[in-house]
């Protein structure tokens, strides 16, 4: 079985935050980490190797220094990593990123493609399924269970609002995973050592044979046209007084707004 | 585009290296140059004293903008049921069409004709309805092919459908096939007076910051919605619409749902139902505290929730979490006590009709969503409003 699993190199989100004089990202010393749900993802793809056999390659898209994902992804049992990484792909949306990601698994081959459901710092959930269409390849996802593997078919349980579907599907094909259906293993020592030592194959523009006006900023049908904090809201009254007087004014309110 | 630094107007300050958040500004001969690491991000051009930094276009960044005329609502279906987000988007797709002087359209897979009469009655002029029993199940190949060939024959100028399970599955796909712009988990959704694009809030980094994405040329412009963010629409049991069908002929599906599991807690369609909601966070300061709102709750006749803090301290099981990682709600009135307001919270509640927020940092970002604010500690007011409540009802 030929599995891929794509990872992104993510800030760790809970330290993001937006310097309110200039409007922009404040990421100064701010940690990367692998996205969290990607974990589940790459767990995922070593134990269906376990029972089913095949080999683990994950793939990122991103700047060089994401080669330290890729490195941990080893570490933790993944046979091999291609490092999708060029200028032209600077300012791809998720449209550029699927597109340029499919580009590479048409050179890798695959079977089973796990994703993510989606990263923490976009959290859009769409790259996953929108790769699956490049492919031509169906979809299925919020994985909570893998219940099969066969050669041919999967059989999954899909997580929705109201409870899950079990869905069964032909090879081959992409799934996108929820934090429900693993727990994703620790790097081995072995691991720590294979990550060492492995080359990560770094592909450009020119080797994935990719259409430049599919790439990057060029590709991207959607742009950021600001980032701000949130608004404050203008209606609003502070209570004044001791606590007491506080509470009493916001009695009366609740009794006006019949809540009460 | 690319982005570059004047170096006749650069000091050399080095405010733009620290701003950038892929190292992608290095100085040289005291002058900053931005390298090839550069992911466009813009983060460097606001930064800069000197306004020595801007972006440059290319002739290949001007393109034609595609036409399209029209709003659609993707109405979803589950078991027979149209989701609650479908009805609020049809009610949000018409106020977009009367500042685009356009209609309003529905699209609904699998369902009855009784369903597609309602989504007239709840506000739209045309409803495209395949009633192939194919569609009665979601599977994300067959929905997808089917809108795709939808939009490419009739195209409208936006589409729009709820974040959900199966809006924010299967609308990438039709965004690939389609070479269209997609924006998830919308929060907001504005035409630009000028150019008449749709502008699109999306909360990003886990909710730490709101972002405005818009697409320049591609058409549709397609966004999924958080459900309950827009108001239903005005129900008119006498509106007419037109209601047209549609084949799913041709269309095949390489996945196949086997069985439906229901699984879903009483406490979670409670909390979405609650008139009243007495919601914690950390600055309850431990489990006794927290405990206060549930006796806030009883004499309230409320639901109790929480932030994710106290979720992360054990407080509160996680059910009970509202925000970009939980539930969303809006319910009548909100109480949030000794909860600060990260945007991740906010986004889940921030629709509710009056919000009144407790928390003792006067500088706390719930304040900024609040009617009414009371700084003060949280344990001690929540005490005194309980009582004083238990008083007037005798």
């Amino acid at each position: 079985m030929r599995i891929v699993v794509c990872i992104k190199q993510v800030p760790d989100s809970a330290e993001v935050r937006i310097n309110p004089e200039t409007n922009t990202l404040i990421r100064d010393g701010v940690p990367t980490i692998i996205n969290p749900y990607d974990l589940h993802a790459l767990e995922a793809g070593l134990q269906i190797r376990e029972t089913a056999g095949g080999k683990v390659t994950v793939l990122t898209m991103g700047p060089p220094q994401a080669e330290t994902a890729l490195r941990e992804a080893i570490a933790m049992g993944a046979d091999e990593a291609v490092l999708l990484t060029d200028r032209a792909f600077a300012g791809s949306d998720t449209w550029a990123t699927a597109y340029t990601l499919a580009k590479a698994v048409e050179h890798i081959g695959a079977d089973v493609i796990l994703c993510g459901k989606q990263a923490i710092d976009g959290d859009t959930a769409q790259v996953g399924p929108e790769m699956a269409e490049f492919l031509d390849m169906p979809h299925i996802s919020y994985i909570r269970k893998i219940v099969d593997v066969a050669a041919d078919k999967l059989i999954v349980q899909r997580l929705m609002d109201d409870g899950y579907d079990v869905v069964e599907s032909s090879l081959p094909l992409l799934l996108t995973v929820v934090k429900e259906l693993n727990v994703p293993r620790l790097p081995s020592l072995k691991g720590k050592m294979a990550a060492k030592k492995a080359e990560i194959r770094k592909m450009s523009a020119a080797d994935l044979k990719a259409d430049e006006k599919n790439l990057g900023l060029n590709g991207s049908p959607t742009q950021v046209k600001n980032i701000f904090a949130p608004e404050a809201k203008t209606d609003r009254t502070m209570l004044e007084g001791t606590p007491d007087e506080k509470v009493d004014t916001l009695l009366k309110e609740l009794v006006r707004l019949k809540c009460i | 585009m690319y982005i570059k630094v004047k170096s006749e107007l650069c000091t050399g300050c080095e405010a733009c290296v620290a701003s950038c958040p892929y190292d992608a500004i290095v100085i040289k001969g005291a002058k900053a140059e931005i390298t090839e690491l550069c992911q466009l991000c813009r983060a460097c051009m606001s930064v800069c004293p000197e306004g020595a930094i801007s972006e440059y276009r290319e002739a290949s960044d001007e393109k034609e903008t595609a036409q399209g005329r029209g709003v659609w609502v993707f109405a979803e279906q589950r078991e027979g049921r149209i989701a609650g987000v479908s009805l609020e988007l049809l009610g949000a797709g018409r106020g977009l069409a009367e500042k685009l002087g356009t209609e309003v359209s529905a699209v609904l897979f699998g369902g009855t004709d009784h369903d597609a009469k309602e989504l007239v009655r709840w506000g739209a002029d045309k409803v495209f309805h395949c009633d192939d029993p194919g569609f009665q199940a979601f599977n994300d190949e067959p929905y997808a092919a089917l809108l795709s060939k939808l939009i490419t024959e009739q195209k409208p100028e936006i589409v729009l459908t709820g974040a959900t399970p199966i809006g924010r599955s299967f609308f990438p796909r039709v965004a690939a096939k389609l070479r269209a712009g997609l924006t998830a988990d919308c929060t907001s959704l504005e035409i630009d007076p000028e150019t008449k694009n749709l502008l699109q809030v999306r909360p990003a980094f886990g909710g730490n910051i709101m972002a405005t994405i818009f697409c320049p040329h591609a058409r549709p412009q397609m966004a999924t919605v958080r459900p309950r963010v827009m108001k239903r629409g005005t129900y008119d049991e006498a509106r007419i619409g037109e209601i047209i069908k549609v084949s799913a002929k041709g269309i095949a599906s390489r996945t196949k749902v086997v069985e439906t599991v229901k699984e879903v807690s009483e406490l979670a369609i409670n909390l979405q139902d609650a008139n009243i909601i007495v919601a914690g966070g950390r600055g309850m300061g431990n489990e006794k505290g927290f405990q206060l709102l549930h006796d806030l709750a009883e004499v309230l006749g409320a639901s109790v929730a929480a932030s994710r803090g106290a979720v992360d301290e054990g407080w509160i099981p996680y059910r009970h979490q509202i925000g970009q990682t939980g539930k969303t709600v809006s319910p009548k009135l909100y109480i949030a006590c000794g909860i600060s307001g990260a945007v991740q919270h906010l986004v889940g509640m921030q629709s509710s009709d009056v919000i009144i927020a407790i928390n003792k940092n006067p500088d706390a970002p719930i304040f900024n969503v609040a009617t009414y604010g009371i700084v003060g500690d949280a344990n001690e007011i929540v005490l005194m409003l309980t009582k004083k409540i238990k008083d007037l009802k005798g």
